[in-house]
């Protein structure tokens, strides 16, 4: 039996501890963005998730994301309600720490995701009808796609596609799926014409902060251990958080001013896109990678705006589009030398990998944007999507929880 | 003569009150949160643990001055456009107001309430679609 590594152990439970504060910490970020009669509504849609989905996660998600027995397209039902996942390690993961960490790390991964996707739909969807969304979402996409690209088998794992910390599986999921909810559900009333800013700045910058420190253990434990690769990434991480965050800076002050929001979107952008390549490629890289993320997203936001289409916060172009550029990245500039259990990049002298990481995107892409587009019109059907006209009017904090926000 | 309609509407009718003024050129404003609550009485919210009673409710507050051939149009406006049927739907206060005075130039009465477009502009017009200024350069924060 393979040793337990106690410093690798205690790194992968802090790393546990940190990602579960950004989903409260994107539920502020989130929630500073939308007015003041949607706050508590935006704040729960996150909250709730981690709620929800822990008790989805150990009962059948861990087991349908990374269990066994259905194939190279969902994992299967050998670790249903965490069944032999204990102190022993599992070497298909993590030989180095107990299966149960793994699983429990994997948790906060599944729980943010979800939460992601809710900027789309703020607002104005019903709270009831988010629950059940949620659950169908988790087990109809996300564990699949988990199993696809980090399971013992998994498809695109095979493939060789290299998605470090989750930049296709979280952030290329929750912004495409996101794209297909925003269009079925459709624009808040008075979209376009009514002005519609953001009732507090500070809740978006504090969120903010909160999920750049967070990120350090999505990423830096997404080694799952307490070693070189975790430093890399933890480096990787707030280099490429702060350059994209002073990219999107000058973008915003070339238009206008540089404007706060735009500075903490900026940096969230970069954590995105470094997410995939985060324990495959350099500092030096991650620089390029965060500088080139937030002109891709601006122009994403701009495009959206275009459109006329109320993705409200903007998941797509951040995460969706961030995630995709992310993943593409990583094929360009992952090296070796880095790690050497990844693969070598485009500028490494290995063309492939990036052919490998544009297919895997794309089938993700693909995949989040059909199956959230059939959930969400089962759903309007089932059970309607949206407030009536009035609820939303008066806002979500009184019409769906009967509780204002501030006394 | 010269008057102040002060007239307090449910918070989520401020846009469309807002809009439907704009529409008929009253293109000046103010406007205030207020809690308060008249024959309504209260409300029931839900808490940690079960309800409680709030008898506080919040309403906007809207303070438009104006010369008082406009008063009943505008009355009417606001009436329609903050109107839900339901008890709650607040009232309108009309004062009678001594002087008004611009600061920036010092014009005084009547002149001192006239905007480009606004609901004089629009009778002289003929009731013609003006566009009501949106916006100001941010400039215009700045004195120096």
């Amino acid at each position: 039996m393979p040793e337990i590594n106690s410093g690798d152990t205690a790194w992968v439970l802090i790393s546990t501890a940190l990602v579960l504060v950004m989903t409260p910490a994107l539920a502020f970020f989130y929630g500073g963005m939308v007015r003041r009669k949607n706050v508590l509504s935006t704040l729960n849609l996150s909250f709730i998730t981690i709620a929800l989905i822990s008790i989805q996660w150990v009962l059948f998600g861990y087991s349908l994301a990374f269990g066994k027995g259905f194939g190279s397209l969902l994992g299967g039902f050998s670790f249903l309600g965490l069944q032999g996942v204990g102190a022993a390690p599992n070497p298909d993961y993590a030989a180095t720490i107990p299966h149960l960490a793994f699983a429990a790390f994997q948790m906060m991964f599944a729980i943010i995701t979800p939460a992601l996707i809710t900027g789309a739909f703020v607002e104005r969807v019903r709270f009831k009808t988010y629950l059940l969304f949620t659950l169908l979402w988790a087990t109809l996409v996300y564990d699949p796609v988990a199993h696809w690209v980090w399971g013992a088998g998994g498809f695109l794992r095979q493939l060789g596609a290299l998605d470090f910390a989750g930049g296709t599986v979280v952030h290329v999921l929750a912004g495409f799926s996101a794209l297909a909810f925003a269009l079925v559900i459709g624009a808040r009333k008075g979209y376009g014409k009514a002005p519609m800013e953001p009732h507090n700045i500070p809740f978006t910058v504090l969120g903010a902060g909160l999920l750049w420190m967070g990120w350090f253990g999505f990423n830096g434990g997404s080694a799952l251990a307490a070693n070189g690769i975790a430093v890399n990434a933890l480096v990787t991480t707030n280099t490429a958080a702060a350059a994209a965050a002073l990219s999107w800076m000058f973008i915003s002050w070339r238009d206008n001013k540089p404007s706060v929001l735009g500075v903490v979107t900026g940096a969230v952008v970069g954590l995105v896109a470094i997410t995939p390549a985060a324990g495959y490629v350099t500092p030096a890289s991650a620089i390029v990678i965060g500088a080139v993320a937030a002109p891709i997203s601006y122009s994403c936001i701009k495009l959206r705006k275009k459109m006329n289409l109320d993705e409200s916060l903007d998941v797509w172009a951040c995460h969706g589009m961030g995630g995709t550029w992310g993943a593409l990245a990583t094929g360009i500039f992952a090296t070796k030398l880095v790690n050497p259990s990844g693969a070598n990049g485009l500028l490494a002298g290995n063309p492939g990998q990036l052919l490998i990481q544009a297919a895997a995107v794309t089938v993700s892409i693909l995949f989040a944007f059909g199956m959230t587009f059939v959930i969400a019109q089962i759903l309007r059907r089932a059970v309607g999507l949206r407030v009536t006209s009035n609820e939303e009017e008066v806002g979500l904090d009184i019409s769906e929880h009967g509780e204002p926000a501030y006394a | 003569m010269t008057k102040k309609i002060e007239a307090i509407i449910r918070e989520e009718k401020l846009e469309d009150v807002k809009n439907a003024l704009h529409k008929i050129g009253i293109v000046g404003m103010n406007t205030f949160e207020v809690r308060g609550h008249g024959r309504q009485g209260g409300i029931t919210l839900s808490g940690r643990n079960g309800s409680y009673q709030v008898d506080m409710l919040p309403r906007v507050q809207i303070n438009i001055i104006l010369s008082d051939h406009n008063v009943e149009k505008t009355i009417q406006t606001i009436r329609e456009a903050a109107t839900t049927g339901k008890i709650g739907d607040g009232l309108i206060f009309i004062y009678p107001v001594s002087q008004v005075v611009r600061i920036r130039t010092g014009e005084r009465g009547h002149e001192a309430l006239m905007y480009p477009d606004d609901i004089d502009a629009k009778r002289v017009s003929g009731g013609e679609e003006v566009n009501v200024a949106v916006g100001m350069e941010l400039d215009n924060f700045f004195t120096e």
